[in-house]
């Protein structure tokens, strides 16, 4: 093929390819981001360090250690969800239905573990039951979404109804008190000081290792490092994050499990969405779903499996919140529990248009919303006050959103 | 290059295709062959069936009656990936690309390199965008790790032709490639065009536009009505006996294909 091209007239003019530094600095991608209207976590970013400003010249104990560890538990639960959330906005669909399929998966965990009951299991199985519940019921939407072909904000809202039906069927007794330790660790374990700077230790030589790696490979083929200063900077910053979240939970009661869990769950996902071919059929679906079907991707297949990772996403979260609370009640999926799964990442940047968007997204939201929630109760604030903001700032991500898909549609063409 | 075209064995060739929808004859006995290096135009007015005739090699459609040869070897294309397997790629009007999706990842969409973990390899994905790109001499995409979002017309019917030929096709269908571009866009793809053909593929080049066509058909296909009128060479044909051709089906000059001669009026009735 090279050959031909050497008799080309046309090879004279420029090398192909050669120019794109402006890609390569760190000011050249932000606005080239902001070209194709993909805004990432910048503003989501910029307005936490804000929130956390103010809360913390205004609110006494905001900023405090003791603190810090309550916020992880009070978002742990949600970011759960709103991890999942991110797969399914990211094909362009919505479930409505993550609050109770939660709801759901905590009753499965409390009744398995019901002492005196029949059918008192040890806590893994209860905790895998619950899991596998939640994936049950993404796979049976995901499938009537795809297959068939109804709307999935229709199927999703009958779900919503649906599972919480069956949370109240399920508690005839108005609540279920989980007594069984190891479930209960799910969201109240702290691991000791030193399990916690070695937790930062490993986070650190895997990020570092695995970036490293992927630099070697990309030498090997010749290809160019697009971002050095980026990269370099990337490698610094996460292991310092690591030591000095450990450092501060350490001055508390140490690294509580749920930070575990947000933290390794976050890695799987973003390496689901961007190291795999599922993850990138992922975005070819939101994207253009009819050029990935041309392309020979099996296109129900992959919304049926991003139902399955909602609804599996959406039964941890209910374990982690009915571990935190120790029971189940005949709230348990109510309350704000869908909105802040679907704000969380949406404010963290992911496009409700589909296609566009990250897993790590779903953290930054959660914090947001978390934050706001915690340093406005700090300052004795009622829960409408807090609705209100967080709805206001809900409102000013998706109109954020929405200008920078216009902007995108004029920059291309 | 003209002496090969008129010798090698086509890459494909169509005999006495038909195809109806219920009541409808959209193709009635047509012949269609494209050689090896060549570019073969195929022209004709709204509704000739110059779309369903693609539909039929591409595998969308499956002919009613007819033979298919693909490099003389009689085939059957019941499927997309009947034709795919076959090295037959179609760049259809509306691109099929993603927005949000950079070249890279466009290029491999559906068919990534990867290991058995199903984890991607991009740099060697990479690496070879950027060398196709190179043999094409596509030289006005910045970066092909721009997204597609940010590429002109041009551009991007560039990168729909480059994953055309990155899978070794033999044979490239381009569906109106200049239908939305300006001047200096559209003689980028002609160029382009000519470039794949240089390479030796064989292409198929459907348009409304006769200057594009005159600029780089070697061979023109007029369709009218289901019925293939003619083939032209382009050497001795001028626009206005194309327009001619199109319009009212005056066949003319053909260029020994067998069945492309005057079709009686009263062949309407039969297949």
């Amino acid at each position: 093929m090279s050959a031909a091209a050497e008799h080309d007239p046309l090879v004279e003019a420029p090398p192909p390819l050669a120019d794109d530094t402006g890609l390569r600095t760190i000011p050249g991608r932000m606005l080239e981001n902001l070209k194709t209207g993909n805004l990432g976590s910048g503003p989501v970013i910029f307005a936490l360090v804000l929130i956390v400003i103010i809360f913390t010249a205004t609110a006494e104990n905001f900023f405090s250690a003791v603190n810090f560890n309550n916020i992880i538990l009070q978002m742990a639960g949600t970011t759960m969800l709103a991890y999942g959330v991110v797969f399914v906005l990211l094909i362009g669909e919505i479930d409505l239905s993550i609050s109770y399929i939660s709801g759901v998966a905590g009753v499965v965990v409390a009744q398995l573990q019901l002492p005196g009951s029949s059918h008192q299991y040890p806590a893994i199985i209860a905790i895998l039951a619950a899991l596998a519940a939640g994936t049950a019921i993404g796979a049976f939407q995901g499938s009537i979404i795809a297959l068939i072909g109804v709307p999935s904000f229709v199927v999703t809202l009958a779900g919503f109804e649906i599972w919480q039906g069956v949370v109240l069927k399920s508690i005839p007794q108005g609540v279920l008190v989980i007594q069984d330790q190891t479930v209960n660790d799910v969201s109240q374990y702290f691991f000791s000081e030193t399990a916690g700077w070695i937790l930062a230790a490993i986070t650190s030589l895997l990020y570092v290792g695995g970036t490293l790696s992927g630099v070697f490979q990309r030498r090997r083929h010749g290809v160019r490092e697009r971002d050095p200063i980026l990269l370099g900077f990337k490698l610094i910053m996460v292991p310092l994050a690591a030591f000095v979240t450990v450092g501060i939970c350490n001055r508390d009661r140490g690294v509580p499990f749920p930070l575990l869990l947000i933290v390794v769950l976050l890695v799987v996902w973003t390496y689901v969405a961007k190291r795999t071919t599922f993850g990138r059929h992922v975005y070819a679906v939101g994207g253009n779903a009819e050029a990935a079907r041309r392309a020979g991707i099996n296109v129900a297949r992959i919304r049926i499996l991003v139902f399955m990772i909602s609804g599996f996403m959406a039964a941890l979260g209910g374990i982690v919140l009915a571990a935190r609370l120790s029971s189940v009640d005949l709230n348990a999926g109510g309350g704000t529990l869908l909105i802040d799964g679907i704000s969380a990442a949406v404010i963290g940047g992911t496009s409700l248009f589909g296609g566009r968007g990250e897993v790590r997204n779903a953290l930054f939201g959660s914090l947001v919303i978390a934050t706001i929630a915690n340093g406005l109760n700090t300052l004795g604030y009622t829960s409408g006050v807090i609705f209100i903001v967080t709805g206001a700032i809900l409102l000013v991500a998706v109109t954020l959103d929405t200008i920078a898909r216009r902007l995108q549609v004029k920059a291309g063409r | 290059m003209n002496a090969a075209i008129a010798t090698g064995t086509p890459t494909l060739e169509l005999r006495g295709i038909s195809k109806s929808f219920g009541s409808v004859q959209a193709l009635s006995d047509v012949d269609f062959e494209v050689r090896p290096g060549e570019v073969m135009a195929l022209v004709g007015d709204n509704g000739a069936g110059k779309s369903t005739l693609i539909k039929c090699i591409a595998g969308i459609y499956t002919a009613d009656s007819g033979e298919i040869f693909f490099e003389g070897q009689h085939v059957s294309i019941s499927g997309p990936k009947d034709s795919a397997r076959l090295g037959i790629e179609v760049v259809y009007q509306d691109l099929a690309l993603c927005d949000n999706l950079d070249v890279v990842q466009n290029m491999f969409l559906g068919r990534e390199t990867h290991d058995i973990f199903q984890r991607l390899k991009e740099p060697e994905m990479e690496k070879r965008t950027a060398e196709t790109m190179k043999s094409l001499s596509v030289t006005t995409i910045r970066s092909i790790r721009q997204l597609v979002a940010t590429l002109s017309g041009g551009q991007r019917q560039s990168v729909a032709v480059a994953r055309a030929v990155l899978w070794n096709s033999k044979l490239v269908i381009l569906d109106e490639p200049t239908a939305a571009l300006g001047v200096a866009q559209t003689q980028q793809v002609l160029d382009l065009v000519k470039r794949l053909a240089d390479q030796g593929l064989a292409v198929v080049l459907i348009s409304h536009n006769l200057h594009d066509i005159f600029a780089v058909a070697h061979r023109i296909t007029v369709l009218r009505l289901g019925r293939s009128i003619g083939v032209y060479e382009r050497e001795k044909t001028t626009q206005q006996e194309l327009v001619e051709a199109i319009t009212a089906g005056v066949p003319t000059r053909v260029s020994g294909i067998p069945g492309t001669g005057v079709q009686p009026e009263s062949g309407q009735a039969e297949a």
